[in-house]
């Protein structure tokens, strides 16, 4: 056991703060955020290059996966930045359910693509109403001609307009709330009865909701076994809260020295703020959320690939619980230590917190995964 | 001791719902209990259908043309007032520089001054803050020098809530600038529209402009627009952030959110069944109802004290601290309730609710709302700065 990066991850991880450091400055976000697309091609290209896209690809389609400490630095690393490229979404997410359900031949066109960048794909599968239940799609699909037909909707997929192509999960059989019977579909962008309402989302990012109305699909655009999707869907969300988890840190960790700055420099009384003992303690409680999260995260990377499904669930609640009260603790306490300009659109605080609370809300909130924790470990007893 | 309001209090109370339902305007109601912003023509109108009644300021003493309604009438009429839907009377001339001007103002300030507020044919806003001054308040730096009969201001306010609509500001300045900080300040009201006087918007988080930046450049102010004495200012300031706090609880808007929080929490699914029924969720939204109420009783108590002719002590910070604790749960509850929903950020649904919102059409304004509402434990004296006066004050500390 140990907990320190090998040289050539640290090696990455460098690089990535460094291709960071030169290319998205806070003015630099705020131009990619305020752009039509809402995420710069230019960067999502040298991301590519820094060969971070194919962290989840296997080495026989020319990757590096597994690789989750690399994955865990890379968006540790982003989520310092507030990056808004669909990394997350596409090169974990998406790649991850590929990886997992895809034919050899989907497989084969999907991956090298995903690892170049050229294509950027998105998992879309949560739904109006259904909140934060996995199982939950009454999204239909079937069998017309030699392919398929989907109808339905979906809700909240982050990063839908940036994508080329949309992995929409869908029933071919069983009741709403079953695990079996749902299928994953790999869907283009701009496939005729697919319609996108595009918007920003709290924290900037661009994001879509899905209507599904009478999708013609060819038979090659199921993806993996019919009725079978739910496993890997669900391990590819499982890798997305390893990945936010990652992301939060990144956020956490920075929001907490920008405070720590802004407190050793903003003079009240006739000193600086740091020095009331009320404000020491609560920076100190910060400091404790960030920490805990930094090792929530680290177990939830190392447990995210895990075979025993009911102990890698369990890490992954345990790690969003964690790090979920951190975002809202840390983000909230940045805000009043930096008074007024704390809810000033102009400083970075005021955007880190907007990715806190995103961060918490995505991929199942506290109180869902505190739900989750607790069921699995009746399950287990 | 008597929980029951008296049968006089309780006819009051019916006396002023039945108002509310016959004048309240609808679309005024209707942004009001969405959660949206209200629009100046929503508090200019609604001050306006007040005025008209004789219940422009519910604050004031008849003197002034209040209503002359004792603390206890007042709360109930904020809370009938919340409940109903009625924007906020805006604090900055009724419950801030007009009970100033009252205690401290000449006649001659009080007769030009105090009915415009009431008609709501003038806007104040208030002029404290600066950017080195936020906590420490006495060390502002805003210069006024006296030449002859007027003073000529030169400085930086900020955070000024609305000064974007205002016509005056009462400011204050520092007109001695050897003596201790507290004892060379001087409370100004100065015409906005004066030559020198220059506004900047600030934009929150949210996306909204509601404060912005006031620079004064060699501004002429008559000495005549100087409450009371040069450089007894600090005293003015206190007595008004005392009044300031004392409205700060907001029991009745709280009680109001509530509400709100129930009826989305009853329209909200968790596992297909209603959130309201979620025993984790139910618990939150039970552990903040009771927080209110203890703050209500807790307001009340001290509305009582008020009667009994006291000012408005350190106890206001209290009501204030937890008065914001509750507003943030509030929202932040409503937020949660959401979920995914609380995502899709429009920045249009703030004032008016999408003909075609993405989920919802009550989720669109929350997760702004949230983000919002941080600033109410910051400003108005920050919470810690409240627990520093119940040290000092109560505590002796």
């Amino acid at each position: 056991m140990h907990f320190t990066p090998t040289p050539e991850q640290q090696q990455l991880a460098e690089s990535v703060q460094k291709f960071l450091a030169q290319n998205y400055s806070f003015e630099a976000r705020k131009k990619i955020v305020a752009s039509q697309e809402g995420f710069s091609k230019e960067v999502w290209g040298k991301i590519a290059e820094l060969g971070l896209l194919s962290l989840q690809v296997p080495e026989a389609h020319g990757g590096l996966a597994p690789a989750p400490v690399e994955t865990l630095l890379t968006l540790t690393a982003f989520g310092r930045a507030l990056l808004v490229e669909p990394y997350l979404s596409s090169a974990v997410v998406a790649t991850t359910a590929i990886r997992e359900l895809g034919t050899a031949a989907q497989q084969e066109t999907l991956l090298p693509a995903l690892s170049s960048g050229e294509l950027v794909a998105v998992l879309a599968h949560f739904e109006p109403r259904a909140r934060y239940d996995l199982e939950q799609v009454a999204c239909r699909a079937e069998r017309h001609g030699t392919g398929w037909r989907l109808d339905g909707a979906k809700a909240v997929v982050l990063h839908a307009p940036a994508a080329g192509l949309l992995l929409v999960s869908a029933r071919t059989a069983g009741g709403p709330r079953e695990q079996a019977g749902i299928s994953l579909f790999a869907v283009p962008a701009a496939t005729a009865g697919l319609t996108l309402r595009s918007y920003r989302t709290l924290d900037g990012q661009c994001a879509a909701d899905l209507k599904l109305d009478a999708v013609q699909l060819p038979a090659e655009a199921l993806v993996g076994l019919e009725g079978g999707a739910f496993a890997a869907i669900s391990s590819a969300l499982d890798q997305g809260v390893a990945g936010l988890c990652a992301e939060a840190v990144g956020v956490l960790q920075a929001t907490l020295d920008a405070t720590v700055d802004y407190t050793k420099t903003r003079k009240q009384f006739a000193v600086p703020i740091a020095r009331f003992q009320a404000l020491q303690h609560r920076m100190a409680d910060m400091l404790m959320h960030v920490e805990q999260s930094r090792s929530m995260a680290i177990y939830a990377a190392l447990r995210a690939g895990s075979a025993d499904l009911a102990e890698r669930h369990k890490a992954l609640s345990a790690a969003k619980v964690i790090i979920g009260q951190a975002c809202r603790y840390v983000g909230q306490q940045a805000v009043q230590l930096h008074g007024g300009m704390g809810v000033a659109d102009e400083l970075w605080v005021s955007h880190a917190f907007k990715r806190l609370a995103a961060l918490e809300l995505s991929l199942g909130d506290t109180e869902h995964h505190l739900e989750r924790f607790v069921a699995l470990s009746r399950a287990a007893s | 001791m008597d929980l029951d309001f008296t049968p006089e209090q309780q006819a009051f109370r019916a006396e002023v719902r039945a108002f509310l339902e016959a004048s309240l305007p609808e679309p005024t109601r209707r942004r009001v209990l969405g959660g949206l912003e209200i629009t100046r023509g929503d508090i200019e109108g609604w001050q306006k259908i007040l005025h008209a009644k004789g219940w422009g300021a519910p604050s004031w003493p008849r003197e002034f043309g209040g209503t002359g309604w004792d603390p206890v009438r007042q709360f109930i009429f904020e809370e009938e007032s919340a409940a109903a839907g009625a924007p906020i009377q805006l604090p900055f001339g009724l419950k801030m520089v007009g009970p100033v001007l009252q205690r401290f103002g000449s006649p001659e300030q009080q007769a030009r001054f105090l009915p415009p507020i009431i008609a709501a044919t003038e806007w104040w806003c208030q002029g404290y803050s600066e950017p080195g001054s936020g906590s420490d308040l006495a060390s502002l730096k805003c210069k006024a020098e006296r030449k002859g009969d007027y003073y000529l201001v030169n400085g930086q306010k900020t955070w000024i809530t609305l000064a974007q609509h205002a016509d005056w500001i009462f400011c204050l300045v520092r007109t001695d600038p050897a003596s201790k900080p507290q004892a060379g300040i001087s409370f100004l009201l100065i015409d906005m529209r004066s030559p020198g006087v220059t506004v900047r918007p600030l934009y929150l988080l949210d996306g909204t402009h509601e404060v912005n930046e006031v620079w004064f450049e060699d501004v002429q102010v008559p000495v005549a627009n100087r409450i009371g004495a040069e450089n007894s200012g600090w005293t003015y300031a206190k007595f008004l952030l005392g009044h300031e706090r004392t409205n700060i609880a907001g029991v009745g808007a709280s009680k109001r959110e509530l509400r709100r929080l129930k009826a989305i929490a009853a329209r909200e699914l968790k596992h297909g069944r209603p959130l309201a029924d979620d025993p984790a969720f139910a618990a939150r939204i039970a552990q903040v109802e009771i927080d209110l109420l203890a703050l209500e009783i807790t307001n009340l108590r001290v509305l009582e004290s008020e009667t009994q002719r006291r000012a408005p002590g350190p106890e206001a910070s209290l009501l204030k601290i937890k008065g914001t604790e509750i507003q943030q749960q509030l929202a932040e509850l409503m937020m949660a309730a959401v979920g995914p929903y609380a995502l899709p950020f429009d920045r249009a649904a703030i004032h008016a609710e999408p003909a075609e919102p993405v989920g919802p059409s009550y989720a669109a304004p929350l997760a702004a709302r949230y983000c919002n509402l941080r600033k109410t434990s910051i400003y108005g004296g920050s919470n810690e700065i409240q627990k520093n006066i119940i040290s000092q004050m109560i505590l002796g500390l």
